[in-house]
């Protein structure tokens, strides 16, 4: 809807009058004109203000340092694309993309199928409905450093209640940080009890914009709870479900403080032979333990471009869901 | 609750990994303050100076020494703090963080000997201690310590505080469970080397055969550490790099010496796998889930802060199978970015002096680099009471004499991290031990690259 005050000669147009009541700016008035046209600008200013000193720049400065040998408080030459060889040749970058990648799928695709039956229980009527709805947001709400801390206590080798609960039926202590299987493990639980409800709440949200008719006559029709939940609930979620996709897409290639704290010692390495460093690890663990900024810097415009790419990925699945029918 | 706060400050600063990168770097073009202006005005006004420093436990055991000083100079108050328990991966990159963006850094920092490499790379940061007189304290440092202050610029810019003579820390209540000696000349007599330190290992383990009883050493790193340190003075005083800061790892028979003597003792089942300076290793400190650990002097204070009260007496120090040897020691630097040198270079002129050291190490048992702090009998009569009022002033006094000075390259710290991760590895079972080596000059190569 736009106003067309900037042509006062204009003959009245055809369409809707203006409702008389209403005050609009004056016509005419040099000011009026500027405030009309700018304030829209001026108030959406402070987010693209903020994107740029938080966003863009950092993401041109690091794209500057990484064409850099840059060494933290040390010396930098100019060196070209020699990271980026580097790093694509780099066994312990790849490793590290693997296991973000493993963890990923291992974490994800669990949680939001849980989050979408969780959705579908929440949506009937049942007793008690706030109390459960609030009841799986409560994991967001805690400190992830907490989580990380709790799981890692009961994942622990010598004292763990996992070990413990294990050893009844005669299985010997695992110790979980030293495989890539059982790290894995750990670490997608950690990330699942905290964002499982989370998804819950979204998917919900939308659930509830369903309307009510369609079930109704579904019904009439004599299509079962289950087959109304595949033909109609899961192909109205299609939105919110790429949405979640996106978000746990990102949060998920950017994994990092479950398997940090998952470490104990906060060496950024992911075990002794990596195998639980992620892509964020590996980029601390050049930038702040090696000191090795253009590096670190070069690895992270690599994750950029995986995360564009496992986006776009995500992105032709899920916009197939309930398409076709 | 300490680790918590370390983990979420950790943790903040890395997530927005790309961010900081970015904004800490962009401030490295801004000249540092320079230090001429404060220095006069600084008499009449009362100046802040603030200390830095790291470590577990008692730390540097500054506390007594700052309250002093504190006391007769209220124009020049100190402001002390130990920011993480962690040296390496915690303190040292937010400290070249610090120092690139030109501000941050505290008046006085401190310095592991680990990091004197690199730091001694850099002198545009640091200022030269002798404008400020400091270069006439030379006698009272062996020539070793002196030198490693002595930066590229031929400058000195850091004095030392505690070195690490070596003992063998031990629980006397678990010796005695297992029917060892308990006192500790006949334990020292035990184990005159690494072999017959295996040897009493395995009979300890072998009084506590369950998986739920201690192990005899805590993990592959303490262990590895100490017999590095003797074995490096052997093979012309280098570890990790040589002289001219070339990687030696794959040719120096003291790493391989050393690596080896860990693989024994983690094969033959006598560590309790755990990771040094980990929450875990801290636990079972406290619950005495193991023996024995290597203690340079400065592991006193750690070991008695992360065990606690209650633990007060079940420890004590013999003396370390294999002879001498230097692991660790610290130094105190001033900040070229400091607004205050001239403040900061009397209150580290105190704190590196005899007074300073003789309260250190009475707090934290840290044993002073300073000759005549050693010479005192204030240090040298010093009994641990934590420790069974173990003579930690003698034994340590002793175990300095004939220590020999060990040149650490300025990747140092890089290097030595990656590889002690191998061999956590190769204890806890990730690594095979048939490739562990292979594996440990891989991530050594890589570090050091």
């Amino acid at each position: 809807m736009t106003l067309h005050v900037d042509s006062p000669a204009a003959p009245p147009r055809p369409g809707p009058r203006r409702p008389a009541g209403r005050r609009g700016p004056e016509r005419g008035s040099g000011w009026a004109r500027f405030d009309l046209r700018a304030t829209p600008y001026f108030l959406i200013s402070p987010y693209f203000l903020l994107f740029a000193i938080f966003g863009v720049f950092p993401l041109g400065y690091t794209l500057w340092v990484s064409l850099h040998e840059w060494e933290l408080a040390g010396d930098k030459t100019l060196v070209g694309l020699d990271n980026y060889i580097e790093l694509i040749t780099d066994e312990a970058f790849w490793n590290a993309v693997v296991n973000t990648l493993g963890m990923f799928v291992m974490s994800t695709i669990p949680q939001l199928v849980l989050a979408l039956l969780l959705a579908n229980a929440l949506n009937k009527r049942i007793r008690g409905r706030l109390f459960f709805r609030l009841g799986v947001l409560l994991p967001l709400i805690t400190s992830v450093v907490a989580v990380a801390v709790v799981f890692t206590q009961l994942y622990g080798r010598d004292y763990g209640m996992i070990n413990w609960f294990l050893s009844f039926f005669g299985v010997d202590a695992i110790n979980w940080q030293n495989e890539k299987w059982s790290s894995w493990i750990a670490i997608s639980t950690m990330i699942d009890w905290r964002w499982t409800g989370y998804n819950a709440i979204i998917l919900l949200a939308a659930m509830q914009t369903i309307p009510k008719d369609l079930y109704e006559a579904a019904a009439i029709d004599g299509a079962s709870p289950r087959r109304q939940f595949w033909q109609i609930t899961i192909p109205m979620l299609r939105p919110t479900i790429i949405f979640t996709v996106f978000i746990s897409t990102i949060g998920g290639l950017t994994l990092f403080t479950e398997p940090v704290m998952f470490d104990g010692n906060p060496t950024m390495s992911g075990g002794a032979t990596g195998q639980y460093q992620t892509v964020a690890m590996f980029i601390v663990k050049e930038a702040f333990r090696d000191f090795d900024f253009g590096y670190a810097a070069a690895a992270a415009w690599l994750l950029f471009a995986l995360i564009l790419v496992g986006t776009l990925i995500n992105y032709s699945f899920t916009r197939r869901i309930g398409g076709s029918k | 609750m300490l680790n918590n706060k370390r983990h979420g400050r950790l943790a903040a600063v890395a997530v927005m990994a790309a961010t900081a990168l970015a904004i800490t770097s962009c401030s490295s073009s801004e000249p540092a303050e320079p230090a001429a202006g404060g220095s006069s005005a600084a008499a009449a006004e009362p100046v802040t100076i603030t200390v830095h420093t790291f470590g577990g436990g008692e730390n540097f055991g500054y506390d007594k020494a700052v309250e002093t000083w504190n006391a007769a100079h209220p124009n020049i108050q100190v402001k002390y703090q130990n920011l993480t328990d962690r040296f390496e991966d915690v303190y040292l990159p937010q400290l070249l963080q610090r120092l690139q963006a030109g501000s941050g850094a505290a008046d006085i920092i401190a310095l592991d000997e680990g990091a004197m490499g690199l730091m001694k790379a850099r002198p545009q940061f640091f200022t030269d201690l002798a404008e400020y007189g400091l270069d006439s304290r030379k006698a009272d440092f062996p020539a070793a310590k002196w030198d490693n202050g002595i930066n590229a610029d031929s400058k000195l810019f850091a004095l030392g505080t505690d070195i690490g003579g070596m003992t063998m820390c031990y629980r006397k209540d678990l010796f005695e469970k297992a029917g060892l000696p308990t006192e500790r000349e006949e334990v020292g007599k035990l184990w005159p080397d690494w072999n017959a330190f295996m040897e009493v290992g395995k009979k300890f383990q072998a009084a506590n055969p369950g998986k739920t009883d201690p192990k005899f050493i805590d993990g592959p790193n303490t262990l590895y550490n100490v017999i590095l340190s003797q074995e490096a003075p052997k093979n012309g005083n280098v570890s990790y790099f040589d002289k001219n800061n070339q990687l030696v790892i794959e040719t120096n028979p003291a790493i391989k010496t050393s690596f080896d003597t860990v693989k024994s003792f983690s094969q033959a089942g006598l560590t309790a796998k755990l990771a040094s300076f980990s929450p875990p290793w801290n636990a079972a400190i406290k619950k005495g889930a193991f023996a024995t650990m290597g203690c340079p002097a400065w592991m006193l204070g750690v070991v008695s802060g992360a065990a606690g009260d209650d633990n007060k007496g079940k420890w004590d120090v013999a003396s370390v199978p294999g002879g001498a040897g230097n692991w660790g020691g610290s130094y105190l630097a001033i900040p070229k970015q400091s607004k205050h040198p001239k403040e900061a270079a009397e209150v580290l002129n105190y704190l590196t002096g005899k007074e300073g050291h003789i309260m250190a190490f009475q707090e934290a048992a840290a044993f002073p680099s300073s000759l005549p702090a050693q010479q005192d009998p204030a240090v040298a009569d010093l009994k641990n009471p934590f420790f069974n009022d173990a003579p930690t002033g003698q034994i340590f006094g002793a175990s300095v004499k004939d220590l020999l000075p060990v040149f650490l390259g300025e990747k140092h710290a890089q290097v030595k991290t990656s590889v002690e991760k191998v061999l956590e590895g190769m204890d806890q079972g990730s690594v095979k031990y048939d490739q562990a080596w292979t594996r440990f000059l891989e991530a050594g190569v890589k570090a050091a690259g």
